[in-house]
């Protein structure tokens, strides 16, 4: 029972939400947030894998999401979609439902293979120098996606809603939360697998004293690009859902500003602790959504939020604890791997 | 063969020399001693063997591999682990975890059978967890598995560093000034501890230290530098008496 007690209740969850949105109980507007909480799960959890247990800072977390956006969005569209740009589907559409899952995965590989090109020569170099250059790579990112012509340039890339339609097609189910759900609890045991093995604790041995770390036999160069590795291609499987869900990418919504809400969720949760970064995505979703009638105020209001936690909370939230520590009771009731 | 042969070795920090044409070997099974003043460079010694630094001249060879060029971790793949000076367990991980990271290099497993949890996997996990409880318990300290290092007394952090070098299963354990910062009874308890390691492992010990109560008593063999030069080695009978060792301590007794 203990061992089945997180699958049954994430299947419980999951149902919920399909029945919901299938039923049209909850409508479209509500929906989507629900879609930005799983997609701003994954961003916060994977940025965090660097941010908060390697210690290292990376500012440039939306050069990855978009780089996952593009790949996998072009890819589905050429894929199953008539599009102008690449003409007839290259696979009947009926295959939509399936072929998607891999596409986001090869928007990840592709991102993850992005970061494999920043961090060999970043991590030559210590501390600030990741900052600054992953600020500089997603400024290239975006710069290359804007003078790319043929995928829309700086007017954005569009028609991924069709490849919704052809899953529709195969089956009429609100697909898009199945696989951002998928994908959310996909990530989570991703990270929590690597950072409970003996082989991810090497992670939090460089954060706190990376030379006898390496002194005692931890390879931290190549355990700092794996991380960083499954990081950014975390955060390009996001981009890919996120692109899904909107329908269409502009570059300019994955600049700085982009990597800032990822920092901010990181900061808010907590260093570390991945159930902090999923409470804080949460939060930070809804409350960006509360916020709203603000408008450009909330770019007052979020950056005023992060001052506010670096001066009276700078541990975040959970600050490197995670759930069960703080309620060790809960550990009666599940267990999970 | 030694196990470890130092060859002419010389560290050259940007014109300061740090060590100068170094020459010693250290054979299987030794307990030998490394002294000299402040500053000698004895500490650089053990960085460049740990492969901290990367020699300006000299080579060193252990177990007649050249150590040139090796990285820090595959050099303690090698066999050769270490302590530091001022204690560098990672603060925020239990005693525990702190050994188990440090079979980092003898895991055995990929990324894949990582994230698929493959039965492999999970027996070499348990297999290193074991291994980390049985040095726990024979060095009785199984009871602060769970504890982080920073909530124990500073000698027992001692132990934990010197559990945690022993982990991968060294061939020499380097131990910079061990017994810094510890009071004197921990002292005669470290000198008990290190005799005790001694002769339960497959290992030779090299050791830095300035209290000569320590290094007198355990070693068989004390090499002596100053300003990065070997001046004397020897048993610690001869060294006592040695001129010139006297004359690095003490001052030369003409003035």
């Amino acid at each position: 029972m203990k061992r089945l007690s997180v699958p049954i209740l994430l299947v419980i969850l999951l149902s919920i939400l399909m029945g919901l949105s299938y039923f049209e109980v909850i409508d479209l507007y509500i929906q989507t947030i629900i879609l930005f909480m799983g997609i701003n799960i994954i961003t916060s959890t994977s940025l965090n894998l660097v941010n908060g247990n390697m210690g290292e800072f990376s500012c440039g977390h939306a050069g990855f999401i978009a780089v996952g956006a593009y790949v996998s969005s072009i890819l589905s569209v050429a894929l199953f979609t008539k599009s102008k740009v690449f003409g007839a589907p290259l696979l009947p559409p009926e295959l939509a439902a399936y072929g998607f899952p891999f596409v986001l995965i090869v928007g990840g590989i592709a991102s993850a293979l992005t970061g494999l090109l920043i961090a060999i020569p970043s991590f030559r170099t210590r501390d600030d120098y990741l900052a600054i250059i992953t600020i500089a790579a997603n400024y290239i990112i975006i710069t290359a996606i804007i003078n790319i012509d043929k995928i829309g340039g700086a007017r954005g890339f569009m028609g991924m809603k069709r490849v919704i339609f052809a899953m529709e097609k195969c089956a009429e189910i609100p697909w898009m939360i199945l696989w951002v759900f998928l994908f959310t609890v996909l990530t989570v045991i991703i990270i929590r697998r690597y950072m409970t093995s003996t082989y991810g604790k090497g992670v939090e041995a460089i954060r706190q004293d990376e030379i006898s770390a390496e002194i005692m036999g931890v390879n931290t160069n190549r355990i700092k690009l794996v991380t960083f590795m499954i990081s950014s291609g975390l955060a390009g499987i996001a981009g890919g859902l996120y692109a899904h869900t909107i329908g269409y990418v502009n570059p300019k919504s994955f600049d700085l500003l982009k990597s800032t809400e990822a920092l901010v969720m990181v900061y808010l949760g907590g260093m570390g602790s991945i159930t902090g970064s999923i409470l804080s995505a949460v939060i930070f979703t809804l409350m960006l959504e509360l916020l709203r009638p603000l408008q450009i105020i909330k770019w007052v209001a979020i950056p005023l939020l992060l001052i506010i936690i670096m001066q009276f909370r700078p541990e975040g939230i959970m600050g490197h604890r995670e759930l069960s520590d703080i309620f060790p009771k809960l550990k009666k009731f599940y267990k999970f791997k | 063969m030694s196990l470890l042969e130092v060859d002419n070795l010389t560290q050259l920090f940007s014109g300061l020399c740090a060590v100068s044409e170094l020459k010693l070997n250290i054979e299987e099974r030794q307990l030998v001693g490394l002294i000299g003043p402040n500053g000698a460079g004895k500490t650089t010694v053990f960085n460049i063997v740990s492969g901290f630094y990367q020699p300006t001249r000299g080579q060193i060879r252990f177990q007649g591999r050249n150590l040139a060029g090796l990285k820090p971790h595959q050099v303690s793949a090698l066999g050769i682990t270490r302590t530091f000076q001022n204690i560098r367990l990672w603060k925020e991980m239990s005693v525990l975890d702190n050994i188990l990271v440090a079979q980092h290099y003898h895991l055995g497993y990929g990324l894949g059978s990582l994230f698929f949890r493959t039965p492999r996997y999970l027996k070499r996990e348990k297999d290193i967890r074991i291994r980390a409880f049985e040095l726990l318990e024979i060095f009785k300290i199984d009871e602060f598995a769970e504890e982080k290092p920073t909530n124990l007394p500073y000698g027992m952090q001692r132990k934990v560093e010197i559990v945690r070098a022993l982990s991968s299963g060294p061939k020499l354990l380097l131990l910079d000034e061990p017994a810094a910062g510890l009071q004197a009874t921990d002292v005669n308890e470290l000198i008990t501890l290190i005799r005790w390691v001694f002769d339960q492992f497959d290992l030779s010990i090299w050791m830095i230290e300035h209290q000569m109560k320590v290094v007198m008593s355990l070693c068989s063999q004390i090499s002596v530098i100053d300003f990065g030069k070997l001046i004397a080695s020897g048993t610690p009978e001869e060294i006592q008496k040695n001129h010139a060792v006297i004359k690095a301590y003490l001052g030369d007794d003409q003035i």
